[in-house]
């Protein structure tokens, strides 16, 4: 399983390459041998059916879980390297999530803002959330939103992140599909300027520059 | 240093907008030191000497009752990932929650204890040294609880697997704890238990928040 997926790229360094990774989830081989290497610019699509092990390249591409052999490089240099330092360039949205469901929208992105050492003046993280359709309830507790608008604040999260990749766990989950088309607008615009995606979705995704990895 | 205020900030202000996790564990340490000179009655000799254990063993036991909450509501909603994901060393993260622990659950019960110790019928100089043992002592507790904390992520009934793990850690602080109260009342020299108090709280400082942080790491592989 080989994906190559580079553009001319005037940066080098922006570069997210996998070699021989093996993922092993208990007595399981999940995969073996992949190889994947995305430039600047680039979209990949990983697809497979439930259980094969997307979340798990995921992660492993993350840095969050360490592959059985293989290694993940950013840039020539390996992950394990200089975690701070890609965790700085990183942003990855999992399954759940991973907002504080007692505070608000807004305290939500803003505290993310801190902790990920992006500025973020309030007026920019109110643009960002009614960017997203969240007018209006950007000051009301997490758990009164629904589902759908969880996942409108961690659009609002992406745009306010400032990251160069973006590793997306079922992005398209729960979503209307007035909000699908505005996140494959949001991740063509990160496209555009430069940035990386990794993604996964059962749902057909019409993204420029983008190549599918099945698994 | 912005990320570690930004840390504590964020879960105290997620404690004020649920009181009663903590309500609980503030209620536990009075009732149960309130229960022993009910049940033992008006005899002050022996109130005022088992007081310091009392109320020591019922700091360990409130403090316990608050641990879980240190990481298990981040791990489920996904924010520990995030944490660790985020660009800032998960040290000082751990740090930050250790610290919010402490003035959640530890701070609260230095400040009770003087109201505790009236009941024992204890003096101003034992209320005193009892108070300074427990500020002292307190962040302690939390320090190494938040690796019982981390080291049970995940597991199921992790809280009472916690409490056999944490609580043999806690015996020589409630042995020096209350060993310098009651050397205080017999007339004797405190100095050496708040010593041996200081030193293990700089003992903990110095190493649990690393091992905590990786706890939570291979807790999130």
């Amino acid at each position: 399983m080989t994906v190559n997926l580079s553009t001319i790229s005037s940066n080098p360094a922006l570069v997210l390459e996998a070699n021989g990774l093996c993922c092993v989830r208990g007595e399981r081989e999940l995969f073996s041998g992949l190889n994947l290497r995305i430039s600047t610019g680039n979209c990949l699509h990983v697809r497979g059916e439930n259980g094969v092990g997307k979340t798990s390249l995921l992660r492993l591409l993350t840095g969050l879980s360490k592959p059985e052999s293989g290694e993940v490089l950013w840039g020539n240099q390996s992950i394990t390297l200089d975690p701070i330092a890609y965790h700085h360039e990183l942003l990855f949205l999992g399954h759940r999530d991973a907002l504080k469901e007692d505070l608000t929208a807004l305290e939500n992105i803003q505290m993310y803002a801190v902790l990920d050492d992006v500025a973020l003046p309030q007026e920019k993280a109110l643009a960002a959330l009614w960017r997203f359709g969240l007018r209006g309830r950007e000051n009301l507790p997490v758990n009164c939103l629904s589902a759908g608008q969880k996942r409108r604040v961690l659009m609002a999260r992406m745009l306010t992140r400032q990251a160069k990749l973006w590793i997306l766990d079922e992005p398209f989950n729960a979503l209307d599909t007035q909000a699908v088309q505005e996140l494959q607008n949001l991740i063509a615009e990160h496209l555009s300027f430069g940035g990386l995606v990794v993604l996964t979705s059962h749902q057909e995704v019409s993204i420029p520059n983008m190549q599918v990895l099945e698994l | 240093m912005r990320a570690l205020l930004a840390i504590i900030h964020r879960d105290l202000l997620l404690v004020m907008r649920r009181k009663s996790e903590v309500l609980t564990a503030l209620f536990f340490f009075v009732v149960v030191t309130s229960l022993f000179p009910l049940g033992i009655g008006a005899d002050t000799a022996l109130l005022r000497k088992i007081a310091p254990g009392v109320i020591w063993v019922a700091a360990l036991l409130s403090t316990l009752l608050g641990l879980h909450r240190m990481f298990a509501a981040d791990y489920q909603d996904g924010a520990l990932e995030q944490l660790v994901l985020s660009s800032q060393s998960m040290v000082l993260l751990v740090a930050g929650k250790i610290i919010a622990h402490w003035i959640v659950c530890g701070l609260p019960l230095v400040l009770l204890a003087p109201v505790i110790g009236i009941q024992f019928d204890l003096d101003a100089g034992s209320l005193s040294v009892l108070m300074a043992t427990l500020l002292l002592g307190t962040p302690v507790l939390s320090l190494l609880g938040s690796i019982g904390a981390a080291l049970t992520l995940g597991v199921r009934g992790g809280s009472v697997l916690m409490s056999l793990l944490i609580l043999p850690l806690y015996i020589p602080v409630l042995i020096f704890g209350a060993g310098a109260v009651y050397a205080n009342s017999v007339g004797l020299d405190t100095s050496g238990h708040f010593s041996l108090l200081g030193a293990i709280l700089i003992l903990a400082l110095a190493f649990v928040p690393w091992v905590s942080a990786a706890a939570v790491k291979i807790a999130i592989e």
